[in-house]
């Protein structure tokens, strides 16, 4: 079943020197329950496309559809909620001067889930479901470690009951320890609640030990498209050569993130 | 908020700075208490004991009708003092409130309210006061209005350039993808990020409201006799100085401490609270 539909999908931006289509033309499925990776080397309209599927970019032309429903440019809550961001840098994302329990609690707040009292209790289970001691919704993201904070956006994500979770580059800032255990959670999530992923990602590392599906971009243009295996092993364009290339064979880090992601750490 | 007080005290010029603010306010609050002569806040002429030099006394001497200048400065911190928290605590919320939603929503509200903002600070501030108590009496809330009337536009740019900066953080884009609404992340959001300059810059903002406050009942604008005022005591004083330089000095004086004891804690609570000038 098809979950987002994107249909000859366009984002030009005017600037002084003239327009640039950032994205030109994409027309993709996503499939309930996969998850697809957008790779393509930077300024290829990833966060572009990102961005417009989450709503917070209109889009030049064409139509996103979500659930067999087509998103209008002022989304509904109950549309919105159902598509959430998880983002790179898990420092930023989170607010400096909230406890992150107040970040994890916005989206319980905002579509008005559950009793307000009972609030806090289920900002400690978002919390445990990512693996954090609930009683640590107090602290402050200073106080804690990379992979904890990235957690902590995941839990905020998943606070808002989303079926479709835009990952933006998660686990580029970690080191390849955190990065196979946050992987893991990011696919154990995805089972238990039958979710669907958008994988951003450069890392072609990481495509390779978790995507369904890639799609490849290059500046605004979706190149190709197809299952993962076969983008590997027998890519159609020039350009995914090209991409594939650059790592021609399993590297040494690699080989250490799929080991750590075999060993369930 | 005790560990900012722990840090600030750890620095000998900040521990100045806080020692003597909470003097300052202290002297204020129960001048009419610890001041030798009460009553000489008032009209109160006594001409046996006028024009005195600093005696045992007298330990500030008395002025030309022989109140006791001591007990005057007492009740003039009063008035600096509350000029200035009125001053701030209506100046800074109209300032942050005007630079958030400029900062944040941007668009044509930013236009608008930030070319208001460059009018107001392209008005010499002394000048814009000295205008505004020409046309109105010149009374302490007037003084009042006056100063605070010139000051809130700072804090509408130091709260929007910072705004500005933090619209980019990923938590604004995190909040945005909930559905936060604009208040939400305005107020709940971005506000809590501007607070440590907010405040740095209003103990710095006490002494500067102090100096401005002086400077127009020095002119003549501000509060008027016979109620005790730094800048008016000051003035009265300027045309008998070398002499009786008692009438001048230790008003000064009274001016400088205040603003050199807030402005060493502002200096220090700049440093604690990191914020970048």
């Amino acid at each position: 079943m098809t979950l987002l539909a994107l249909n000859g999908l366009t984002k030009t931006f005017e600037t002084p020197t003239g327009p640039v289509h950032a994205v030109s033309d994409v027309s993709l499925n996503v499939q309930a329950g996969e998850c697809l990776a957008i790779v393509g080397e930077s300024g290829s309209g990833k966060t572009t496309i990102a961005n417009m599927i989450l709503g917070i970019l209109a889009a030049t032309s064409g139509e996103i559809a979500f659930d067999r429903q087509t998103l209008s440019a002022k989304r509904s809550a109950k549309q919105r909620r159902r598509i959430q961001l998880v983002q790179q840098n898990p420092l930023s994302s989170l607010n400096p001067k909230r406890s992150i329990g107040a970040s994890v609690r916005l989206g319980l707040d905002v579509y008005d889930i559950g009793k307000k009292s009972g609030r806090w209790t289920a900002v400690e289970a978002a919390l445990d479901a990512v693996g954090l001691p609930g009683n640590m919704r107090t602290r402050a993201p200073a106080s804690l470690s990379g992979g904890q904070r990235q957690r902590v956006s995941i839990a905020r994500a998943l606070a808002c009951d989303p079926r479709l979770l835009v990952l933006d580059e998660p686990t580029s800032a970690l080191d390849v320890l955190v990065q196979a255990r946050v992987l893991l959670l990011l696919n154990d999530l995805r089972a238990k609640h039958g979710l669907t992923y958008i994988f951003i990602t450069h890392d072609l590392a990481v495509v390779r030990n978790v995507a369904d599906r890639v799609a490849v971009f290059q500046s605004g243009q979706l190149v190709e498209l197809g299952e993962t295996s076969q983008i590997f092993s027998a890519p159609k364009a020039a350009y995914t050569r090209q991409l594939i290339g650059a790592v021609p064979v399993v590297d040494a880090a690699e080989l250490n993130l799929r080991n750590k992601l075999a060993e369930g750490v | 908020m005790i560990r900012t007080l722990r840090i600030l005290a750890a620095n000998p010029l900040s521990l100045l700075g806080l020692t003597l603010v909470i003097l300052i306010t202290l002297a204020a609050i129960f001048a009419p208490w610890i001041a030798p002569f009460p009553t000489h806040n008032g009209a109160v002429v006594d001409f046996l004991n006028n024009n005195r030099p600093p005696s045992s006394h007298n330990w500030m001497g008395t002025d030309l009708v022989g109140r006791d200048i001591f007990s005057r400065i007492l009740f003039a911190y009063q008035i600096s003092l509350t000029l200035g928290v009125v001053v701030l605590a209506i100046a800074v919320p109209i300032g942050t409130m005007i630079g958030l939603l400029a900062g944040y929503i941007g668009g044509w509200l930013e236009m608008v309210l930030m070319r208001i903002v460059d009018v107001f600070l392209s008005i010499p501030p002394l000048v814009l006061a000295i205008a505004m108590m020409g046309v109105l009496e010149p009374t302490l809330t007037n003084a009042m209005l006056a100063v605070t009337a010139m000051w809130w536009p700072w804090y509408a740019r130091l709260v929007y350039s910072i705004a500005r900066g933090e619209r980019e953080e990923g938590y604004v884009l995190a909040a945005e993808v909930i559905g936060a609404g604009a208040g939400h992340i305005a107020f709940r959001e971005i506000l809590p990020n501007c607070l440590p300059a907010i405040i740095t810059k209003m103990t710095l903002d006490m002494g500067f409201v102090i100096i401005i406050a002086s400077s127009l009942s020095f002119l003549g604008l501000g509060v008027q006799p016979p109620t005790a005022d730094l800048g008016s005591m000051v003035a009265e004083g300027a045309r008998y100085l070398p002499d009786s330089w008692w009438l001048t000095v230790f008003p000064g004086l009274a001016i400088l401490v205040a603003v050199f004891g807030f402005n060493l804690l502002g200096d220090g609570l700049r440093d604690v609270l990191g914020v970048d000038e």
